[in-house]
Protein backbone atom coordinates (compact mmCIF):
# COMPACT_ATOMS: atom_id res chain seq x y z
CA UNK A 1 0.00 0.00 0.00
CA UNK A 2 1.59 3.17 -0.64
CA UNK A 3 1.70 6.51 0.92
CA UNK A 4 -1.55 8.73 0.88
CA UNK A 5 0.15 11.38 -1.26
CA UNK A 6 -1.52 15.15 -1.71
CA UNK A 7 0.27 17.27 -4.33
CA UNK A 8 -0.62 21.00 -3.96
CA UNK A 9 -1.94 22.07 -7.50
CA UNK A 10 -1.50 25.64 -7.04
CA UNK A 11 -0.25 27.97 -4.23
CA UNK A 12 -3.47 29.14 -2.52
CA UNK A 13 -4.40 33.20 -2.02
CA UNK A 14 -5.51 32.56 1.36
CA UNK A 15 -4.24 30.50 4.52
CA UNK A 16 -5.36 26.68 4.33
CA UNK A 17 -6.39 24.72 7.50
CA UNK A 18 -5.06 21.34 7.34
CA UNK A 19 -5.87 20.09 10.14
CA UNK A 20 -8.54 17.47 9.13
CA UNK A 21 -6.10 15.95 6.80
CA UNK A 22 -4.22 13.83 9.77
CA UNK A 23 -4.07 10.10 10.01
CA UNK A 24 -6.31 9.46 12.49
CA UNK A 25 -9.15 11.32 11.11
CA UNK A 26 -8.37 9.82 7.49
CA UNK A 27 -8.59 6.21 9.19
CA UNK A 28 -11.04 4.49 7.67
CA UNK A 29 -12.09 6.79 4.95
CA UNK A 30 -12.38 5.57 0.99
CA UNK A 31 -9.78 7.98 -0.90
CA UNK A 32 -13.24 9.48 -3.15
CA UNK A 33 -14.36 10.86 0.84
CA UNK A 34 -11.47 12.15 1.54
CA UNK A 35 -11.53 14.07 -1.86
CA UNK A 36 -14.45 15.69 -0.61
CA UNK A 37 -13.70 16.61 3.20
CA UNK A 38 -13.49 20.20 3.10
CA UNK A 39 -10.88 22.27 4.22
CA UNK A 40 -11.15 26.36 5.56
CA UNK A 41 -9.00 28.50 2.84
CA UNK A 42 -9.93 32.39 4.42
CA UNK A 43 -13.67 32.39 4.42
CA UNK A 44 -14.40 29.62 1.84
CA UNK A 45 -13.93 26.18 2.17
CA UNK A 46 -12.24 24.37 -0.96
CA UNK A 47 -12.80 20.25 -1.44
CA UNK A 48 -9.24 18.75 -0.67
CA UNK A 49 -9.34 17.40 -4.29
CA UNK A 50 -9.85 21.22 -5.69
CA UNK A 51 -6.48 21.93 -3.84
CA UNK A 52 -4.97 18.23 -4.39
CA UNK A 53 -4.52 16.00 -6.30
CA UNK A 54 -4.37 12.64 -4.39
CA UNK A 55 -2.40 9.27 -4.65
CA UNK A 56 -2.01 6.32 -2.25
CA UNK A 57 -4.25 5.07 -0.11
CA UNK A 58 -2.10 4.41 3.05
CA UNK A 59 -3.79 6.78 5.50
CA UNK A 60 -1.17 6.07 8.43
CA UNK A 61 1.64 7.17 5.66
CA UNK A 62 0.81 10.96 4.76
CA UNK A 63 2.61 12.98 1.76
CA UNK A 64 2.04 16.50 1.44
CA UNK A 65 4.14 17.12 -2.03
CA UNK A 66 4.66 20.63 -3.27
CA UNK A 67 3.57 22.39 -0.03
CA UNK A 68 3.82 25.98 0.51
CA UNK A 69 3.91 28.52 3.32
CA UNK A 70 0.47 29.30 4.14
CA UNK A 71 -0.37 25.32 4.56
CA UNK A 72 -1.09 25.78 8.46
CA UNK A 73 -1.96 23.09 11.02
CA UNK A 74 -0.35 20.54 9.27
CA UNK A 75 -0.48 17.11 11.50
CA UNK A 76 -2.84 18.76 14.29
CA UNK A 77 -3.41 17.05 17.50
CA UNK A 78 -1.75 13.91 15.07
CA UNK A 79 -2.08 10.16 17.58
CA UNK A 80 0.03 7.87 15.02
CA UNK A 81 1.76 7.76 11.74
CA UNK A 82 3.61 9.44 9.42
CA UNK A 83 3.06 12.84 7.46
CA UNK A 84 6.07 13.84 5.52
CA UNK A 85 5.91 17.52 3.84
CA UNK A 86 8.02 17.96 0.87
CA UNK A 87 8.32 21.92 0.70
CA UNK A 88 7.58 24.64 3.77
CA UNK A 89 5.06 24.29 6.04
CA UNK A 90 2.69 26.77 7.42
CA UNK A 91 2.18 28.45 10.74
CA UNK A 92 1.25 25.45 13.77
CA UNK A 93 2.81 22.71 12.44
CA UNK A 94 2.56 19.46 14.27
CA UNK A 95 0.33 21.66 16.96
CA UNK A 96 -0.85 19.69 20.20
CA UNK A 97 0.34 16.18 18.37
CA UNK A 98 -0.04 13.16 20.58
CA UNK A 99 2.23 11.00 19.04
CA UNK A 100 3.31 9.74 15.68
CA UNK A 101 6.34 11.39 13.18
CA UNK A 102 6.41 14.20 11.19
CA UNK A 103 9.05 15.48 8.71
CA UNK A 104 9.16 18.65 7.03
CA UNK A 105 11.70 19.07 4.17
CA UNK A 106 11.55 22.99 4.07
CA UNK A 107 10.84 25.53 6.67
CA UNK A 108 7.63 25.54 8.99
CA UNK A 109 6.07 28.99 10.49
CA UNK A 110 4.90 30.25 13.75
CA UNK A 111 4.52 28.20 16.31
CA UNK A 112 5.61 24.70 14.93
CA UNK A 113 5.33 22.06 17.71
CA UNK A 114 2.95 24.32 19.53
CA UNK A 115 1.68 22.47 22.59
CA UNK A 116 3.17 19.28 21.31
CA UNK A 117 2.81 16.01 23.77
CA UNK A 118 4.54 13.60 22.68
CA UNK A 119 6.16 12.09 18.96
CA UNK A 120 8.79 13.34 16.65
CA UNK A 121 9.03 16.63 14.60
CA UNK A 122 11.70 17.07 12.23
CA UNK A 123 11.94 20.48 10.44
CA UNK A 124 14.96 20.69 7.32
CA UNK A 125 15.17 23.91 7.02
CA UNK A 126 14.17 26.99 9.98
CA UNK A 127 11.24 27.06 12.00
CA UNK A 128 9.82 30.13 13.41
CA UNK A 129 9.10 31.99 16.18
CA UNK A 130 7.62 30.28 19.24
CA UNK A 131 8.40 26.46 18.17
CA UNK A 132 7.61 23.94 20.93
CA UNK A 133 5.61 26.86 22.54
CA UNK A 134 2.42 27.79 24.68
CA UNK A 135 -0.59 29.64 22.37
CA UNK A 136 -0.46 32.93 24.04
CA UNK A 137 -2.36 33.38 27.73
CA UNK A 138 -1.82 29.07 28.01
CA UNK A 139 1.00 28.12 30.58
CA UNK A 140 2.34 25.22 28.81
CA UNK A 141 3.83 24.57 25.69
CA UNK A 142 5.40 21.47 24.76
CA UNK A 143 5.15 18.80 26.95
CA UNK A 144 7.00 15.77 25.80
CA UNK A 145 7.82 14.42 22.22
CA UNK A 146 11.60 15.42 20.18
CA UNK A 147 11.88 18.37 18.15
CA UNK A 148 14.63 18.75 15.74
CA UNK A 149 15.43 21.35 13.09
CA UNK A 150 18.06 21.44 11.54
CA UNK A 151 18.34 24.91 10.44
CA UNK A 152 17.82 28.21 12.47
CA UNK A 153 14.57 29.06 14.84
CA UNK A 154 12.97 32.52 15.52
CA UNK A 155 12.49 33.95 18.70
CA UNK A 156 10.62 32.36 21.73
CA UNK A 157 12.04 28.90 21.44
CA UNK A 158 10.01 26.82 24.20
CA UNK A 159 8.33 29.21 25.56
CA UNK A 160 6.84 28.07 28.50
CA UNK A 161 8.27 24.53 27.85
CA UNK A 162 7.48 21.96 29.94
CA UNK A 163 9.18 18.06 29.01
CA UNK A 164 10.52 17.40 26.04
CA UNK A 165 13.47 18.07 23.83
CA UNK A 166 13.99 20.23 21.32
CA UNK A 167 17.49 20.25 19.13
CA UNK A 168 18.63 22.87 16.95
CA UNK A 169 21.29 22.33 14.82
CA UNK A 170 21.65 26.30 13.57
CA UNK A 171 21.33 29.56 15.73
CA UNK A 172 18.00 30.52 18.13
CA UNK A 173 16.58 33.94 18.04
CA UNK A 174 15.91 36.08 21.38
CA UNK A 175 14.41 34.98 24.43
CA UNK A 176 15.10 30.85 23.48
CA UNK A 177 13.43 29.01 26.41
CA UNK A 178 12.03 31.59 28.24
CA UNK A 179 9.40 30.95 30.56
CA UNK A 180 10.36 27.02 30.52
CA UNK A 181 8.65 25.44 33.21
CA UNK A 182 11.23 22.02 32.70
CA UNK A 183 12.81 20.22 29.64
CA UNK A 184 15.89 20.73 27.24
CA UNK A 185 16.54 22.92 24.58
CA UNK A 186 20.16 21.99 23.28
CA UNK A 187 21.27 24.54 20.73
CA UNK A 188 24.62 24.18 18.27
CA UNK A 189 24.56 28.03 16.94
CA UNK A 190 24.39 31.17 18.34
CA UNK A 191 21.67 32.33 20.73
CA UNK A 192 20.12 35.74 21.04
CA UNK A 193 19.78 38.08 23.91
CA UNK A 194 17.71 37.32 26.47
CA UNK A 195 18.43 33.32 27.30
CA UNK A 196 16.20 31.60 29.01
CA UNK A 197 14.47 34.74 30.20
CA UNK A 198 12.17 33.90 33.15
CA UNK A 199 12.58 30.12 33.09
CA UNK A 200 12.11 28.12 36.32
CA UNK A 201 13.34 24.98 35.55
CA UNK A 202 14.82 23.48 32.82
CA UNK A 203 18.43 22.89 30.71
CA UNK A 204 19.51 24.78 27.71
CA UNK A 205 22.32 23.21 26.28
CA UNK A 206 24.93 25.07 24.05
CA UNK A 207 27.91 24.53 22.14
CA UNK A 208 28.89 28.26 22.13
CA UNK A 209 28.67 30.80 25.26
CA UNK A 210 25.81 32.92 25.10
CA UNK A 211 25.17 36.47 25.85
CA UNK A 212 23.98 35.92 29.61
CA UNK A 213 21.64 37.94 31.40
CA UNK A 214 22.85 39.37 34.96
CA UNK A 215 20.32 36.66 36.74
CA UNK A 216 22.35 33.58 35.70
CA UNK A 217 24.93 32.68 38.13
CA UNK A 218 27.96 30.75 37.31
CA UNK A 219 28.10 27.43 39.31
CA UNK A 220 31.65 26.67 37.99
CA UNK A 221 32.99 23.55 35.41
CA UNK A 222 31.41 20.10 35.85
CA UNK A 223 31.59 16.74 34.53
CA UNK A 224 27.81 15.84 34.46
CA UNK A 225 26.69 12.21 34.02
CA UNK A 226 23.75 12.26 32.53
CA UNK A 227 25.30 13.86 29.62
CA UNK A 228 26.44 11.10 27.95
CA UNK A 229 22.93 9.09 28.69
CA UNK A 230 21.51 12.19 26.66
CA UNK A 231 23.43 12.28 24.17
CA UNK A 232 23.19 8.33 23.57
CA UNK A 233 19.57 8.87 23.35
CA UNK A 234 20.19 11.11 19.94
CA UNK A 235 22.13 8.00 18.29
CA UNK A 236 18.99 7.16 16.09
CA UNK A 237 18.26 10.69 14.80
CA UNK A 238 19.21 11.87 11.35
CA UNK A 239 21.33 14.96 12.48
CA UNK A 240 24.35 16.24 13.70
CA UNK A 241 23.24 14.99 17.25
CA UNK A 242 23.58 11.90 16.82
CA UNK A 243 27.69 12.11 15.91
CA UNK A 244 29.50 10.93 18.32
CA UNK A 245 31.76 14.12 17.98
CA UNK A 246 29.30 16.27 18.92
CA UNK A 247 28.98 14.81 22.62
CA UNK A 248 30.25 16.28 25.73
CA UNK A 249 29.91 15.96 29.51
CA UNK A 250 32.06 18.53 30.57
CA UNK A 251 30.52 22.18 30.89
CA UNK A 252 30.11 25.03 32.72
CA UNK A 253 27.28 25.35 34.71
CA UNK A 254 24.94 28.52 35.27
CA UNK A 255 22.18 28.50 36.97
CA UNK A 256 18.66 30.72 36.11
CA UNK A 257 16.91 33.03 35.83
CA UNK A 258 17.40 33.83 39.45
CA UNK A 259 15.07 36.78 38.51
CA UNK A 260 12.74 33.73 38.81
CA UNK A 261 12.69 30.47 41.05
CA UNK A 262 16.42 29.70 39.71
CA UNK A 263 16.27 26.37 39.31
CA UNK A 264 17.03 26.05 35.33
CA UNK A 265 20.32 25.70 33.72
CA UNK A 266 22.14 26.74 31.16
CA UNK A 267 24.88 24.39 30.44
CA UNK A 268 27.91 25.88 27.82
CA UNK A 269 30.11 22.93 26.31
CA UNK A 270 33.89 23.22 27.71
CA UNK B 1 23.50 -41.37 40.70
CA UNK B 2 27.66 -41.67 41.45
CA UNK B 3 29.72 -38.83 39.21
CA UNK B 4 33.49 -39.35 39.38
CA UNK B 5 33.05 -41.08 42.68
CA UNK B 6 30.86 -38.48 43.99
CA UNK B 7 26.87 -39.79 44.90
CA UNK B 8 24.37 -37.45 44.53
CA UNK B 9 21.64 -38.48 46.65
CA UNK B 10 17.60 -38.75 45.26
CA UNK B 11 17.17 -36.23 47.12
CA UNK B 12 15.37 -32.26 46.11
CA UNK B 13 15.76 -28.69 46.99
CA UNK B 14 12.97 -26.63 48.21
CA UNK B 15 12.55 -23.51 47.01
CA UNK B 16 10.05 -20.84 47.60
CA UNK B 17 8.70 -17.48 45.64
CA UNK B 18 10.35 -14.63 46.37
CA UNK B 19 10.18 -11.08 44.72
CA UNK B 20 13.37 -9.57 43.35
CA UNK B 21 14.95 -6.34 41.65
CA UNK B 22 18.13 -5.85 39.88
CA UNK B 23 19.97 -2.72 39.74
CA UNK B 24 23.25 -1.67 38.22
CA UNK B 25 26.03 0.39 40.06
CA UNK B 26 28.51 2.61 37.96
CA UNK B 27 31.18 4.57 39.19
CA UNK B 28 34.38 6.40 38.01
CA UNK B 29 36.25 2.78 38.25
CA UNK B 30 35.58 -0.50 38.83
CA UNK B 31 36.81 -0.12 42.30
CA UNK B 32 34.56 2.20 43.27
CA UNK B 33 31.69 0.82 41.61
CA UNK B 34 32.47 -2.73 43.32
CA UNK B 35 32.56 -0.99 46.78
CA UNK B 36 29.44 0.73 46.43
CA UNK B 37 27.50 -2.57 45.31
CA UNK B 38 29.32 -4.81 48.07
CA UNK B 39 28.29 -1.88 50.67
CA UNK B 40 24.51 -2.29 49.40
CA UNK B 41 24.13 -6.00 49.82
CA UNK B 42 26.09 -6.15 52.69
CA UNK B 43 24.33 -7.74 55.87
CA UNK B 44 21.53 -9.52 52.75
CA UNK B 45 22.56 -13.25 53.52
CA UNK B 46 18.84 -14.37 54.55
CA UNK B 47 15.55 -13.16 54.70
CA UNK B 48 15.62 -14.93 58.23
CA UNK B 49 17.10 -11.85 60.20
CA UNK B 50 18.06 -9.49 57.48
CA UNK B 51 15.00 -8.74 55.76
CA UNK B 52 16.32 -9.80 52.38
CA UNK B 53 19.16 -11.70 50.10
CA UNK B 54 21.04 -9.74 48.06
CA UNK B 55 24.53 -10.40 46.14
CA UNK B 56 26.46 -9.28 43.16
CA UNK B 57 25.34 -10.74 39.66
CA UNK B 58 28.10 -9.54 37.93
CA UNK B 59 30.56 -6.89 37.10
CA UNK B 60 29.38 -4.86 33.68
CA UNK B 61 31.86 -3.24 30.94
CA UNK B 62 31.47 0.47 30.02
CA UNK B 63 29.84 -0.68 26.93
CA UNK B 64 26.99 -2.62 28.67
CA UNK B 65 26.32 0.22 31.30
CA UNK B 66 23.81 3.19 30.81
CA UNK B 67 26.47 5.91 31.43
CA UNK B 68 29.30 4.41 29.89
CA UNK B 69 31.50 3.69 33.12
CA UNK B 70 32.53 0.49 34.68
CA UNK B 71 29.23 -1.27 36.52
CA UNK B 72 28.35 -4.09 38.59
CA UNK B 73 25.28 -5.68 38.43
CA UNK B 74 23.56 -6.35 41.85
CA UNK B 75 20.16 -8.61 42.78
CA UNK B 76 17.85 -7.93 45.46
CA UNK B 77 15.65 -10.84 46.87
CA UNK B 78 12.66 -10.28 49.52
CA UNK B 79 9.69 -12.36 50.65
CA UNK B 80 7.27 -9.42 49.86
CA UNK B 81 6.77 -6.41 47.35
CA UNK B 82 6.96 -4.10 50.19
CA UNK B 83 9.92 -5.16 51.71
CA UNK B 84 11.57 -5.32 48.44
CA UNK B 85 10.91 -1.45 47.88
CA UNK B 86 12.20 -0.56 51.13
CA UNK B 87 15.24 -2.38 51.62
CA UNK B 88 15.85 -1.35 47.98
CA UNK B 89 15.33 1.89 49.07
CA UNK B 90 17.14 2.59 52.36
CA UNK B 91 20.45 0.26 50.97
CA UNK B 92 20.35 2.54 47.52
CA UNK B 93 20.19 5.60 49.97
CA UNK B 94 22.88 4.36 52.69
CA UNK B 95 24.99 2.56 50.10
CA UNK B 96 25.49 4.32 46.83
CA UNK B 97 23.79 8.00 47.11
CA UNK B 98 26.65 8.05 49.68
CA UNK B 99 29.66 5.84 47.63
CA UNK B 100 31.97 8.70 45.86
CA UNK B 101 31.40 8.96 41.97
CA UNK B 102 28.36 6.44 41.94
CA UNK B 103 25.65 6.54 39.78
CA UNK B 104 22.58 3.71 39.86
CA UNK B 105 20.23 2.61 37.15
CA UNK B 106 17.83 0.17 36.43
CA UNK B 107 18.79 -3.54 35.77
CA UNK B 108 15.12 -4.66 35.04
CA UNK B 109 13.41 -2.41 32.25
CA UNK B 110 9.71 -4.87 32.75
CA UNK B 111 8.09 -5.74 36.18
CA UNK B 112 6.36 -3.36 38.22
CA UNK B 113 7.82 -0.26 39.22
CA UNK B 114 9.52 0.13 42.24
CA UNK B 115 11.23 3.26 43.28
CA UNK B 116 14.88 3.53 43.23
CA UNK B 117 16.01 7.48 42.90
CA UNK B 118 12.21 8.48 43.14
CA UNK B 119 12.28 9.26 47.08
CA UNK B 120 15.82 10.16 46.96
CA UNK B 121 15.30 12.90 44.63
CA UNK B 122 14.45 14.70 48.23
CA UNK B 123 18.05 14.57 49.72
CA UNK B 124 18.64 17.40 47.23
CA UNK B 125 16.45 19.77 49.10
CA UNK B 126 14.58 21.22 46.02
CA UNK B 127 17.67 21.86 43.77
CA UNK B 128 17.10 18.03 42.31
CA UNK B 129 16.41 17.91 38.79
CA UNK B 130 14.61 15.41 36.94
CA UNK B 131 15.33 14.64 33.04
CA UNK B 132 13.19 12.02 30.82
CA UNK B 133 15.60 10.53 28.56
CA UNK B 134 13.78 8.17 25.93
CA UNK B 135 11.15 7.55 28.31
CA UNK B 136 13.09 6.87 31.50
CA UNK B 137 12.74 9.31 34.26
CA UNK B 138 16.31 10.00 35.93
CA UNK B 139 17.38 12.15 39.27
CA UNK B 140 20.00 14.55 39.07
CA UNK B 141 21.04 14.76 42.86
CA UNK B 142 23.17 17.66 43.97
CA UNK B 143 25.92 16.25 46.15
CA UNK B 144 29.49 17.40 47.56
CA UNK B 145 31.36 16.03 44.69
CA UNK B 146 29.14 16.86 42.25
CA UNK B 147 25.96 14.83 41.26
CA UNK B 148 24.72 11.73 41.60
CA UNK B 149 22.53 10.52 39.19
CA UNK B 150 19.59 7.69 39.56
CA UNK B 151 16.87 6.45 37.54
CA UNK B 152 13.69 7.15 39.04
CA UNK B 153 12.80 3.33 38.96
CA UNK B 154 13.33 -0.17 38.46
CA UNK B 155 11.24 -3.43 37.91
CA UNK B 156 9.81 -6.15 40.58
CA UNK B 157 9.19 -9.28 39.54
CA UNK B 158 8.48 -12.67 40.93
CA UNK B 159 11.40 -15.04 41.69
CA UNK B 160 12.46 -18.09 43.31
CA UNK B 161 14.93 -18.22 46.38
CA UNK B 162 16.14 -20.82 48.34
CA UNK B 163 17.77 -23.23 45.90
CA UNK B 164 20.51 -25.27 47.24
CA UNK B 165 23.26 -28.17 47.19
CA UNK B 166 25.17 -29.36 50.34
CA UNK B 167 28.59 -30.68 49.50
CA UNK B 168 29.26 -33.61 52.07
CA UNK B 169 33.43 -33.73 52.36
CA UNK B 170 36.08 -35.30 53.84
CA UNK B 171 37.67 -33.01 55.65
CA UNK B 172 36.65 -28.96 56.12
CA UNK B 173 39.52 -27.58 53.36
CA UNK B 174 38.46 -30.16 51.32
CA UNK B 175 34.57 -29.44 51.11
CA UNK B 176 35.32 -25.25 50.69
CA UNK B 177 37.45 -25.80 48.19
CA UNK B 178 34.97 -27.56 46.33
CA UNK B 179 32.59 -24.80 47.20
CA UNK B 180 35.13 -22.49 46.16
CA UNK B 181 35.44 -24.09 42.66
CA UNK B 182 31.72 -24.07 42.19
CA UNK B 183 30.74 -20.76 43.00
CA UNK B 184 33.43 -19.73 40.46
CA UNK B 185 31.47 -21.71 37.74
CA UNK B 186 27.93 -20.08 38.96
CA UNK B 187 28.92 -16.22 38.79
CA UNK B 188 28.90 -16.73 35.60
CA UNK B 189 25.16 -17.92 35.08
CA UNK B 190 23.15 -14.42 34.48
CA UNK B 191 20.03 -14.01 36.90
CA UNK B 192 21.54 -15.78 39.61
CA UNK B 193 23.16 -14.89 43.47
CA UNK B 194 24.79 -17.02 46.11
CA UNK B 195 23.65 -14.90 49.11
CA UNK B 196 25.84 -15.86 51.80
CA UNK B 197 29.23 -14.98 52.10
CA UNK B 198 31.40 -15.58 49.74
CA UNK B 199 28.35 -17.54 48.50
CA UNK B 200 28.61 -20.93 51.01
CA UNK B 201 26.91 -21.18 53.88
CA UNK B 202 28.26 -23.34 56.99
CA UNK B 203 25.53 -23.17 59.10
CA UNK B 204 22.90 -24.93 57.29
CA UNK B 205 19.32 -24.30 59.46
CA UNK B 206 16.19 -26.60 59.93
CA UNK B 207 12.89 -24.59 60.78
CA UNK B 208 12.00 -24.55 64.42
CA UNK B 209 13.75 -25.21 67.55
CA UNK B 210 13.46 -26.70 70.86
CA UNK B 211 13.20 -22.51 71.88
CA UNK B 212 10.34 -21.54 71.41
CA UNK B 213 11.60 -18.06 70.08
CA UNK B 214 13.38 -19.45 67.27
CA UNK B 215 11.75 -19.98 64.07
CA UNK B 216 15.02 -22.11 62.37
CA UNK B 217 17.91 -23.58 64.30
CA UNK B 218 21.04 -25.40 63.15
CA UNK B 219 20.62 -28.61 60.65
CA UNK B 220 22.05 -31.21 63.11
CA UNK B 221 21.13 -34.00 61.10
CA UNK B 222 24.08 -32.31 58.68
CA UNK B 223 26.51 -31.31 61.50
CA UNK B 224 29.42 -33.96 61.83
CA UNK B 225 30.10 -33.63 65.37
CA UNK B 226 26.63 -34.65 65.92
CA UNK B 227 26.74 -37.69 64.45
CA UNK B 228 26.72 -39.81 67.18
CA UNK B 229 24.22 -37.81 68.83
CA UNK B 230 21.34 -37.29 66.83
CA UNK B 231 19.75 -38.61 64.25
CA UNK B 232 22.29 -38.28 61.40
CA UNK B 233 22.20 -37.76 57.93
CA UNK B 234 26.37 -38.50 58.00
CA UNK B 235 28.18 -41.52 57.50
CA UNK B 236 31.46 -41.64 59.21
CA UNK B 237 34.18 -40.76 56.90
CA UNK B 238 32.28 -37.15 56.58
CA UNK B 239 34.13 -34.36 58.94
CA UNK B 240 32.21 -31.55 57.14
CA UNK B 241 29.57 -30.36 55.50
CA UNK B 242 28.92 -26.77 53.11
CA UNK B 243 25.71 -25.26 51.48
CA UNK B 244 25.55 -23.25 48.93
CA UNK B 245 21.94 -21.30 48.54
CA UNK B 246 20.95 -19.74 45.54
CA UNK B 247 18.36 -17.35 44.56
CA UNK B 248 17.19 -16.73 41.09
CA UNK B 249 14.87 -14.92 38.52
CA UNK B 250 13.26 -18.42 37.04
CA UNK B 251 13.04 -22.30 38.07
CA UNK B 252 15.73 -22.46 35.02
CA UNK B 253 18.15 -19.94 36.03
CA UNK B 254 18.50 -21.66 39.47
CA UNK B 255 18.42 -25.42 38.14
CA UNK B 256 21.86 -24.15 35.39
CA UNK B 257 23.23 -22.79 38.21
CA UNK B 258 22.82 -25.63 40.37
CA UNK B 259 24.06 -27.70 37.58
CA UNK B 260 27.29 -26.09 37.03
CA UNK B 261 27.64 -25.33 40.68
CA UNK B 262 27.69 -29.35 41.25
CA UNK B 263 29.82 -30.03 38.06
CA UNK B 264 32.28 -28.56 39.07
CA UNK B 265 32.41 -30.23 42.86
CA UNK B 266 32.12 -33.06 41.26
CA UNK B 267 34.79 -32.97 38.94
CA UNK B 268 37.19 -32.39 41.82
CA UNK B 269 35.90 -36.03 42.99
CA UNK B 270 35.78 -38.25 45.41
CA UNK B 271 40.14 -38.45 45.24
CA UNK B 272 39.92 -34.83 46.35
CA UNK B 273 37.56 -35.69 49.80
CA UNK B 274 34.25 -35.12 47.98
CA UNK B 275 31.79 -37.93 48.74
CA UNK B 276 28.28 -37.04 48.44
CA UNK B 277 26.08 -34.07 47.16
CA UNK B 278 22.75 -33.31 49.07
CA UNK B 279 20.43 -30.95 49.06
CA UNK B 280 18.15 -28.90 51.77
CA UNK B 281 13.88 -29.75 51.98
CA UNK B 282 11.38 -29.52 54.52
CA UNK B 283 9.38 -32.35 53.09
CA UNK B 284 8.18 -30.96 49.95
CA UNK B 285 5.40 -28.91 51.89
CA UNK B 286 6.62 -25.51 52.52
CA UNK B 287 7.73 -24.88 49.13
CA UNK B 288 6.29 -24.97 45.23
CA UNK B 289 9.62 -25.51 43.80
CA UNK B 290 11.65 -29.03 44.18
CA UNK B 291 15.15 -28.90 42.15
CA UNK B 292 15.55 -33.03 42.25
CA UNK B 293 19.42 -33.45 42.27
CA UNK B 294 19.65 -36.57 40.10
CA UNK B 295 16.89 -34.61 37.19
CA UNK B 296 19.28 -32.01 36.82
CA UNK B 297 22.37 -33.58 36.90
CA UNK B 298 20.92 -36.19 34.44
Amino acid sequence: MSALTFTLKYSPDQRVDMSPLVCHQLKDLAVSDIAALTLQSGKRKLRVDELFTIDGSDTQNIVIKNSVDNLDFIGKELEGGSISVEGDAGAYLGFGMKAGEIKVSGNAGLYAACEMKKGYLEVSGNAGDFLGAALPGNKMGMKGGTILVKGNVGERAGDHMRRGNILIEGNAGDYCGSRMTAGTIAVMGQTGRYLGYAMRRGTLLLWTQPQLSASFNDCGAHTLAFLPILFASFKSLNSKFADASSAFNRVQRFAGDMSEMGRGEVLVKR
Amino acid sequence: MIINGVTIDATFAEAFPMKATRAIITAQNEKWAMISAQAMTGFATSVIACGCEAGIERTLSPEETPDGRAGVSIMIFAMGGKGLAKQLETRAGQCVLTSPTSALFAGIDGGIRIPLGKNLRYFGDGFQIAKVISGKRYWRIPVMDGEFLSEATTGRVDAIGGGNFLVLAESQPQALTACEAAIEEMRKIPNVIMPFPGGVVRSGSKVGSKYKTLNASTNDAFCPTLKGATKTDLSPEIESVMEIVIDGLTKEDIAKAMRVGIQAVCDLGADNGIKRISAGNYGGKLGPFHFHLQEIMA
